[in-house]
């Protein structure tokens, strides 16, 4: 399983640091809001797809961006074209057409590590209200540790219950495997108590009692 | 905020992300796939409450954003917020909140009908309003046009919502979190 939509490459969009590439893209899907000429959407779109050229993006690369979101956008075009004109189904079309492709080239063009620096710098001034940003990053990468292992228990508990008659129950199934990695969560938690984590942030430890308390326990190791 | 209450936020984000895959089951009469996904804010709401679940969507979505295919389909990347169903996202994560606000209101009396309606209150009424309002706003279409092109999904909605509100109940029997946070 590939995880992350992360493609490889030297590009000028590979080698762009991830910050300013999100407040481009908060910028020109901003602008793209606002456009309402079907000329001057499909300039931008062109744009987009120039920018997919110079990040050498391969062709069905950037056409499996878009694909999921096609039915939907099928189903608005043909809405809006028989009650506003096939022109208005034209315009809604290409905006999101743009505005999908061009955000989906910061997610091909950017490492998932990358990405999780990037957010845990921008929450860093948040430290002071109480968030800790290397908590953030915890969270996430637990989260990413979690699903393979949520999808190993649901594979054991379906097995189980097939034996039992009962594998096509969704109750059957679903709280067992929820009972089970609530408890594997626990255990989670509990060690890494033991291990004297403090999701606190550091600007707001009181510091002479932590060294006050590692001092103490150095002394006593020794 | 404990060490635990992280590893649940996590987990829950992380079961969210597992509900999405499982193949979508498709609908015969109206060819329109249900995922089981959308239970995902359902059960963080009823089984961590308020406070967690809406922050479990929270990390789902941050790590949609960062560029894993987590979301059902394999779709995933900044695209998915700004393209027309974005609105249904952010939704989740209001659902979670309001959901898990009244679980943790009507706890010690909390009847299958109510789960139930609770259920239907976040995990539809709520998810819809924020994904109508953004349809509504992105696309340029009228409220009804929006709510008549998201009608389809109703239907398997509901029946996530009794199955969503039987698991929570179970689990408020077997392993609660709630009452004991």
């Amino acid at each position: 399983m590939r995880l992350g939509l992360y493609l490889a490459g030297d590009s000028l969009f590979h080698r762009m640091s991830p910050g300013p590439k999100l407040a481009t893209v908060a910028v020109a899907g901003t602008v793209l809001f606002f456009l309402d000429d079907w000329r001057a959407l499909a300039a931008s779109l062109g744009v987009v797809l120039l920018l997919y050229a110079i990040a050498r993006v391969p062709w069905p690369v950037a056409v499996a961006q878009i694909r999921p979101t096609l039915w939907v956008l099928g189903l608005l075009f043909v809405m809006l074209a028989l009650i506003e004109g096939p022109l208005a189904g034209v315009v809604m079309v290409l905006r999101f057409a743009a505005l999908i492709l061009l955000a989906a080239l910061v997610t091909l063009t950017t490492r998932v590590s990358d990405m999780t620096d990037a957010i845990e710098a921008g929450l860093r001034p948040f430290a002071r209200l109480g968030l800790n940003p290397a908590v953030v990053s915890l969270a996430i990468s637990m989260a990413i540790r979690f699903i393979p292992l949520i999808a190993e228990i649901t594979r054991e508990v379906r097995d189980a219950q097939r034996a039992r008659g009962l594998g096509r129950s969704v109750l059957a199934v679903a709280v067992p495997v929820i009972v089970r990695t609530i408890k594997l969560a626990d255990d989670v938690a509990d060690a890494m108590d033991a291990r004297s984590y403090d999701p606190t942030p550091r600007s707001r430890r009181d510091h002479a009692a932590v060294a006050a308390a590692d001092r103490d326990t150095g002394n006593r190791a020794r | 905020m404990q060490t635990k209450d992280i590893v649940y936020i996590a987990l829950f984000a992380a079961l969210t992300a597992a509900l999405g895959l499982f193949p979508p089951l498709a609908v015969p009469v109206i060819a329109v796939p249900i995922t089981a996904q959308s239970m995902g804010p359902m059960l963080a709401g009823g089984i961590l409450g308020a406070k967690r679940g809406a922050l479990a969507l929270v990390l789902l979505l941050v790590l949609v954003a960062l560029g894993l295919p987590l979301l059902a389909g394999g779709r995933g990347g900044f695209g998915v917020f700004l393209g027309p169903t974005g609105g249904f996202m952010i939704g989740w994560v209001v659902a979670a909140f309001v959901i898990g606000w009244l679980f943790e209101r009507y706890w010690s009396r909390l009847s299958f009908l109510l789960a139930v309606t609770f259920m239907l209150i976040g995990g539809v009424a709520v998810v819809y309003l924020f994904g109508i309002l953004w349809l509504v706003f992105s696309a340029q279409i009228s409220v009804a046009q929006a709510t008549l092109s998201s009608m389809a999904f109703i239907p398997g909605d509901i029946v996530k919502a009794v199955l969503a509100a039987l698991v929570a109940l179970v689990i408020k029997r077997s392993y609660p979190l709630i009452g004991r946070a």
